[in-house]
């Protein structure tokens, strides 16, 4: 630990992200690959802040129909009822099943909307160049990504009890148009936390500038 | 073994912070994390594509079981259905929902069946001296598929909709619900055992580039 922290970049090398072998991209190439695996290189990934706000607008989008819509609509000889995912999660609360309401709605309410909010605080924290709290950040950033995938829990939810209870004439439940969106909010929120570069938030602001491509 | 391995084996930039260190000499079993922002860089795992390929084995098994005997049964009124985990997409699919049928099928049938379908060839693939390239491209799969596999999450839906359900009519768990759960743990351990930068070591280069970088004193990664 008594050599200075210096990050591969500002000594002009790059580590691949696929294999992780840290070489010297040929000087004043247009496109450089890594030698072991092949893979583009670069320092950062192209354009990481661009294509991380589209995704992230774009799921917040979809976060309000999924939220909205039916994602199960139940149909008994008498009629029909079509619950949201919020209405689900009120159904599932009794006194003996709380515990699996409160995993519902954490998993499907509660991280999509906290990874934007993370996705979004990173993001700006990023463009502005704040040298605060960089640890806590990047602590963030790979709770994201761990935790973003269990959003999918109520995509599976629902198509198991669609698969199961159909028992026409008696009983039988339909997916809603909600259930679309929702598995949309899920898939591009993971695609946007992957198209995040976590190494921005150590660049300092100059040395941004010098090697942005 | 070969002289196009990495000049600096040892060399390594954090894939979250991008601070240049080397990796210290371990003791097999230890976690070595990045000195600036403390990410988990490596696992000292020994015999790794040993172990790698019986739990890739012991898996593939398991995530074939699971999806050809029955998962959940459904008693009422003296009837009877049962499904799996393909009946769950086949049922979105006819209810109109292909493009949700189709990610589940992806995250819990095709993205597992995939991860462990990789591992296992790569495991077999890097016993030889200097593997081919596209022992590469597989690894590459592998680390782009993993997070899509999602069985312990399909596993624990599967719960909620057999509570959600439990209210309505009688619910039969079947035999795939306990070959599932078991893979749950099969997978984590197939990862945890999993050594991606031993596999890339053993992989032959596609191109034969010098590498200059220097000898800066670096910092060294933390145990």
């Amino acid at each position: 630990m008594s050599a200075a922290p210096a990050s591969a970049m500002s000594l002009g090398l790059a580590g691949c992200e696929v294999c992780g072998l840290v070489s010297r991209p040929p000087a004043g190439a247009a496109m450089a690959r890594c030698p072991r695996c092949g893979e583009r290189l670069h320092c950062r990934r192209p354009a990481s802040i661009e294509r991380c706000w589209a995704l992230v607008i774009a799921a917040l989008i979809l976060y309000v129909p999924a939220n909205l819509l039916p994602v199960l609509t139940t149909s008994t000889p008498l009629g029909g009822v079509s619950d949201t995912i919020m209405q689900g999660v009120i159904e599932l609360w009794s006194p003996s099943s709380w515990p699996l309401a409160i995993v519902v709605f954490v998993a499907s309410i509660t991280i999509p909307l906290g990874k934007l909010i993370a996705l979004a605080y990173l993001l700006i924290t990023v463009r502005r160049g704040s040298v605060r709290s960089m640890e806590q950040r990047v602590r963030l950033y790979r709770m994201v990504k761990f935790i973003g995938r269990w959003s999918m829990l109520d995509v599976f939810v629902d198509t198991f009890v669609v698969a199961l209870v159909q028992l026409k004439p008696l009983m039988w439940v339909e997916p809603g148009p909600g259930v679309i969106f929702f598995a949309g909010v899920v898939v591009v929120t993971m695609i946007a936390v992957n198209n995040f570069d976590p190494r921005l938030i150590w660049d300092l602001p100059q040395q941004e500038k010098q090697d942005h491509a | 073994m070969s002289d196009r391995r990495a000049p600096h084996p040892l060399l390594l930039a954090c894939p979250d912070c991008d601070l240049l260190q080397r990796l210290p000499q371990v003791a097999a079993g230890t976690t070595v994390y990045c000195a600036r922002c403390h990410t988990p860089l490596w696992r000292c795992n020994t015999d790794s594509p040993n172990r790698t390929l019986a739990l890739a084995l012991a898996a593939g098994i398991l995530l074939l079981i699971a999806n050809t005997v029955p998962m959940l049964g459904l008693s009422v009124a003296g009837r009877e259905t049962f499904t799996t985990v393909i009946g769950g997409v086949l049922a979105m699919w006819h209810e109109g929902r292909q493009v949700v049928a189709m990610l589940v099928l992806f995250t819990a049938v095709l993205a597992p069946a995939l991860e462990i379908a990789c591992l296992l060839t790569v495991a077999v693939a890097v016993r030889r001296s200097l593997a081919p390239p596209w022992v590469g491209m597989l690894l590459r799969s592998y680390e782009l598929i993993r997070e899509w596999s999602m069985i312990e999450i399909m596993l624990l839906g599967v719960l909620v909709a057999l509570i959600k359900i439990a209210e309505l009519a009688t619910v039969i768990p079947g035999l795939a619900l306990f070959v599932l759960g078991t893979l749950v743990f099969l997978l984590a351990a197939m990862a945890a055992v999993f050594d991606p930068r031993d596999a890339w070591a053993r992989v032959a280069w596609t191109a034969s580039a010098p590498n200059e970088l220097g000898a800066q004193r670096l910092p060294e990664a933390m145990p």
